[in-house]
């Protein structure tokens, strides 16, 4: 048996060395994530964790579609929840019968369309789970055009590397939230453009009256209030320059996990 | 008191292949509690981690320590667990939340499976601050969970490639077979191993040469179960990696499912880390520290004339 004395000592060692050890780890940390050199580092992973997630997931693999009954009672809506600008709250008046939807920058014909001129073209309906970067997961059934059945009308040029997507929303700041894929990723069937969600018009706070679903990556790539698709060749001039509102405040623009 | 240095012959009979270890050449009287003991005891350092279990053993000391509290951090993100593909708020399994009371005091409140535990200071609420796991635990400490994910991204890789390196290494050298997966020798101690383990008693094998067979168990467990487990549910909640390895998701129970079971594995791993850094301590924490850093390990044994020799 451990004489009493020195299993207090022990356990007053234990403890003293898992406090000094979380101490150190912690302001170790911490002052490396405030340095101007070390989060760059951290950030390299992510093209490491693109090349190999493009390089297992087949480009034409559908993201899992669900059946009627997995549908989520409640869909969160998260981020902004209404864009609350005199300008929307027009068209929410209207009913969006005024908004259009422009494609624009390196394309062959630059085109835009009406809500109602898009719901004319071919549509798809998928139930598929939206994978919140916070950790949930809401399942949801999704009307919408392919975004790469707009992208053939238009006709990109071969330097159009992103496809920018506009939303009509700022947050508290005037900042102007944006989003942007992969022009190649555009072409998958589930890119879409919703306007419904769970058969009833896409309602306010899930985006009215479009929105991108990119099935493949997290939620914070689903812009909302999408009124303008750009397509360019570098990200850099847009915004903060790191192709997209989140993506501006630290997340990873590509968003595989 | 006189200690009797008297000389000794190599009493190593293990000609293991191994054959590192070494003997020391003195063995001394010893005294017990002030009583001089005839049997000599006898100093045998033996070469017990080669240098690529030791590399690989002290990267993962701040792998895991930055991945569980990065974890965490974005774990504080939705502090709740679900079961299944969708996350019903109404039915978590867990969650960690303040409440205010009635008095307008601010709770942690944590509800596992519909049992509620009050963790104010700890979980939901701690110095002053409305999250689940406090600052002091995650990295980094304030509620961030960008950094956090850049943190754990990263360290992931970190973990994911030395855990190859390794597990190579431990196949091709054989040190799985030899000395992670127990024998039916060791099985049939495990009864024996496991009473001294419980009453906290020195069985000795703490200071064999090899590994006992509850460790053998545990470092088995955790290479072969754990440690790929926390890898597979980690990346099963990436829905890229969901379409291209769909059935990932089918075996683990859904999305929802794979976090909680990733959080559950974490949390297995910081019950090891702890019982591990305790044992190390109360096994002789100088030695243990000694052959991890160079490989080598001191044990001390008794020799009775015409005996075996003893640990």
């Amino acid at each position: 048996m451990i004489p009493q004395k020195q299993s207090m000592k022990r356990r007053q060692f234990l403890k003293g060395t898992v406090g000094a050890a979380s101490v150190v780890v912690l302001s170790g940390c911490d002052s490396l994530t405030q340095s101007s050199w070390f989060p760059d580092i951290l950030s390299k992973t992510e093209s490491l964790t693109e090349a190999v997630q493009r390089a297992v997931t087949p480009r034409e693999a559908l993201a899992k579609e669900y059946g009627e009954a997995d549908i989520s009672t409640v869909f969160p809506a998260n981020g902004n929840t209404n864009p609350g600008t005199e300008e929307y709250t027009e068209h929410v008046a209207q009913n969006f019968s005024g908004w259009m939807l422009e494609v624009v920058g390196l394309v062959k014909v630059p085109r835009s369309w009406s809500l109602a001129a898009l719901k004319e073209l071919p549509s798809r309906t998928q139930i598929t789970r939206h994978d919140c970067v916070e950790g949930w997961s809401a399942i949801g059934k999704w009307t919408g055009v392919p975004i790469g059945d707009l992208m053939h009308h238009v006709e990109p040029l071969p330097n159009a590397r992103y496809a920018v997507f506009h939303c009509a929303d700022v947050d508290d700041e005037g900042i102007a939230y944006y989003e942007s894929l992969a022009v190649a990723d555009c072409y998958h069937p589930q890119t879409i453009l919703a306007y419904e969600l769970n058969e009833m018009p896409l309602d306010v706070p899930h985006g009215a009256p479009l929105r991108l679903r990119f099935e493949r990556q997290l939620g914070y790539k689903q812009a909302k209030y999408v009124m303008k698709i750009e397509l360019v060749e570098s990200l850099s001039n847009i915004g903060g320059g790191k192709g997209g509102y989140w993506e501006d405040q630290g997340y990873e623009w590509y968003a595989g996990i | 008191m006189a200690v009797l240095i008297q000389s000794e012959d190599a009493v190593n009979r293990e000609s293991d292949q191994r054959s590192t270890a070494e003997m020391s050449s003195t063995a001394a009287l010893s005294t017990v509690s002030g009583l001089e003991v005839s049997s000599p005891r006898v100093i045998e350092r033996v070469y017990r981690h080669r240098l690529p279990v030791r590399i690989s053993h002290w990267l993962n000391v701040p792998f895991l320590l930055i991945l569980i509290m990065s974890g965490l951090q974005i774990f504080n993100a939705h502090p709740a667990l679900y079961w299944g593909d969708r996350s019903d708020r109404d039915r978590p399994l867990l969650s960690i939340r303040p409440v205010q009371t009635e008095s307008g005091e601010i709770k942690g409140l944590t509800t596992v499976l519909g049992h509620q535990f009050d963790t104010t200071g700890v979980l939901g609420y701690s110095d002053g601050m409305k999250r689940a796991f406090p600052a002091w635990a995650t990295i980094p400490s304030p509620k961030w969970l960008a950094m956090g994910r850049q943190w754990h991204l990263f360290f992931s890789w970190l973990f994911v490639i030395n855990g190859l390196i390794f597990t190579a290494y431990a196949l091709a050298s054989r040190h799985v077979t030899r000395e992670l997966l127990p024998s039916r020798t060791d099985w049939r101690s495990f009864g024996k191993s496991l009473r001294a383990h419980l009453f906290l008693k020195q069985s000795g094998s703490g200071h064999a040469k090899g590994y006992n067979v509850l460790q053998k168990i545990t470092y088995t467990t955790i290479l072969l179960i754990m440690a790929p487990l926390i890898v597979l549910t980690g990346l099963a909640m990436s829905p890229t990696i969901d379409t291209a390895v769909p059935w990932l998701l089918t075996v683990l129970g859904g999305r929802q499912a794979a976090r909680t079971i990733h959080f559950i594995t974490c949390f297995a791993f910081v019950g090891f880390i702890l019982i591990h850094v305790i044992q190390v301590i109360a096994t002789g924490f100088i030695n243990n520290i000694c052959s991890m850093v160079t490989g080598w390990f001191t044990v001390e044994g008794v020799k009775r004339r015409g005996q075996e020799f003893q640990v």
